[in-house]
């Protein structure tokens, strides 16, 4: 059994069977990150760039603590202390960096398509951290991972995604892994933030956030990029309006007279598409996700790590 | 298709099983500081069926298992990928008296890869190997098992596998495998 992929550029291509694989894996790399020493030396040959062409936090440590976990050696690169502040294209950039020997490529860029691009001009293998409103399969992964592991199964389960569905990568890597794995999804927000058409993607529609969370089993609360908003591009008229016709309260969680479960995937903006208390709230998996990112992303490095050939 | 041939068949398989557990009782007397790790995937079956012969006489015994793939020196050689299974160990092995336990000794290259992964849960006070069956021709590493069920020499092109009633065979049996 392996993987049907020698890249990790999206959910979409990939067959349920390569999202079990690296489930089942990430399960035995929870055990490992319960352990004292919380390292294995698998990939102790191997070295990894992280090329982080946007602002991460979150994403950049969970790969760079996934990547050492696994033994890697791993050299990190932001694009505001480099030289594509001088002109370099991308794919010089790159080459120069693979110059070095780097075996594996994780890569986030603001535009969409550009780790499709990488992977079809170099030799080493190319994960996805995000690009632009295209994927973010890392996440898509650890976000069902986290349905399973707090439901049981992902199949047959209602996940709501909340927010601003048209900007985010993380909508449609979650739309594709959880359909793949036999759930239906909803998602809900605003008009002005729901892309037309994404009914042909087999998702429901709704813009009452009662409705859909009455509907649902896993509210994922997205979060509203302010940056977009001060850009001079007001998808709604105001932030205030937008907390109170789609902001998670506990006030609309203890109407709904039913547990669901709440997800975020980082970084929220307090009081606006949820409030403290239902972030910190016992139905809340928000820092699990975090704790499992770590081990989707150990699962997949280590399954995609096996397609890179020992040179002797 | 490969040739099967019977090596051991249940009955006499017992008997080798009863036998290693009386040498270990010998050797560990109570089993107070003695802790029984399986190496995955084919030595957890041999050793729950060691800890179930030893409830029949009123042993009890700690264990664990343990996953030797991300210790393996075969990583990114094969076109087959490793694939890691489940480690179980509730119990450290710091101070203690482990029995790491594998059905086939072979090449020894397992045996090492599975020691690396117990030492990640402390430093035990001494390790003993018992394996079923030792393939004396083939060994890799200088690696030699403490308790040996049955010596057997072999060639390169055949196979040892030993079938376990828990993976829903009639009975616990040995068997060569010619390519």
């Amino acid at each position: 059994m392996k993987l049907s992929t020698k890249h990790l550029i999206a959910i979409e291509p990939l067959k349920k069977a390569d999202i079990d694989l690296i489930f089942s894996q990430a399960d035995e790399f929870k055990e490992v990150l319960s352990r004292p020493i919380k390292k294995v030396p698998s990939l102790r040959d191997i070295t990894v760039a992280n090329l982080f062409f946007e602002n991460s936090t979150r994403t950049r440590l969970s790969f760079e603590l996934a990547e050492k976990r696994l033994g890697a050696d791993v050299v990190n690169f932001s694009a505001s202390t480099s030289s594509v502040n001088k002109g370099e294209t991308l794919i010089d950039t790159v080459n120069n960096i693979l110059a070095m020997k780097v075996d594996m490529v994780v890569m986030r860029h603001a535009s969409p398509g550009a780790c499709q691009f990488l992977s079809e001009r170099t030799n080493a293998v190319v994960v996805n951290a995000g690009d632009g409103t295209h994927e973010h399969p890392t996440q898509g992964l650890l976000d069902a991972f986290s349905i399973r592991e707090k439901l049981g199964e992902v199949k047959g389960k209602k996940v709501v995604i909340v927010g601003d569905i048209t900007h985010s990568r993380v909508a449609l890597s979650n739309i594709y892994c959880l359909q793949k794995l036999g759930a239906e999804v909803m998602v809900c927000g605003p008009t002005t933030l729901i892309p037309k058409h994404i009914e042909s993607l087999g998702v429901k529609v709704e813009h009452n956030l009662q409705r859909a969370l009455e509907w649902c089993d896993v509210a994922n609360m997205l979060r509203i990029q302010l940056e977009r908003q001060d850009a001079g591009i007001p998808y709604f008229p105001s932030l205030r309006e937008y907390t109170e016709l789609f902001g998670l309260t506990q006030d609309r969680l203890n109407s709904l007279g039913k547990e669901i479960v709440i997800m975020h995937p980082g970084p929220i903006n307090r009081g606006v598409e949820i409030s403290s208390e239902v972030a910190d709230g016992n139905n809340s998996i928000i820092l699990n996700q975090v704790e499992n990112g770590v081990a989707i992303r150990m699962a997949s490095i280590f399954l995609l790590a096996q397609g890179i050939k020992r040179v002797s | 298709m490969a040739k099967k041939i019977t090596l051991i068949n249940g009955g006499l398989l017992n008997m080798i099983i009863q036998r290693l557990c009386r040498q270990l009782i010998e050797n560990h007397k109570d089993f107070s500081s003695t802790i029984l790790i399986g190496l995955q995937p084919r030595g957890v079956f041999f050793m729950e069926r060691i800890v179930e012969e030893f409830a029949k006489s009123g042993h009890v015994v700690k264990w664990g298992i343990v996953d030797p793939t991300f210790y393996r020196d075969d990583f990114r050689i094969h076109d087959k990928p490793l694939l890691a299974k489940s480690t179980d160990m509730k119990h450290s092995v710091e101070g203690m008296n482990v029995v790491l336990i594998d059905d086939v000794l072979y090449t020894g290259r397992t045996i090492r890869a599975g020691m690396e992964g117990l030492m990640e849960y402390g430093r035990p006070k001494s390790v003993e190997l018992l394996v079923l069956i030792d393939r004396k021709k083939g060994r890799e590493v200088p690696i030699e098992a403490t308790y040996v069920g049955k010596e057997v020499e072999s060639f390169d092109n055949q196979r040892v596998r030993v079938m376990w009633k828990s993976e829903g065979e009639k009975e616990d049996h040995v068997i060569f495998l010619n390519d």
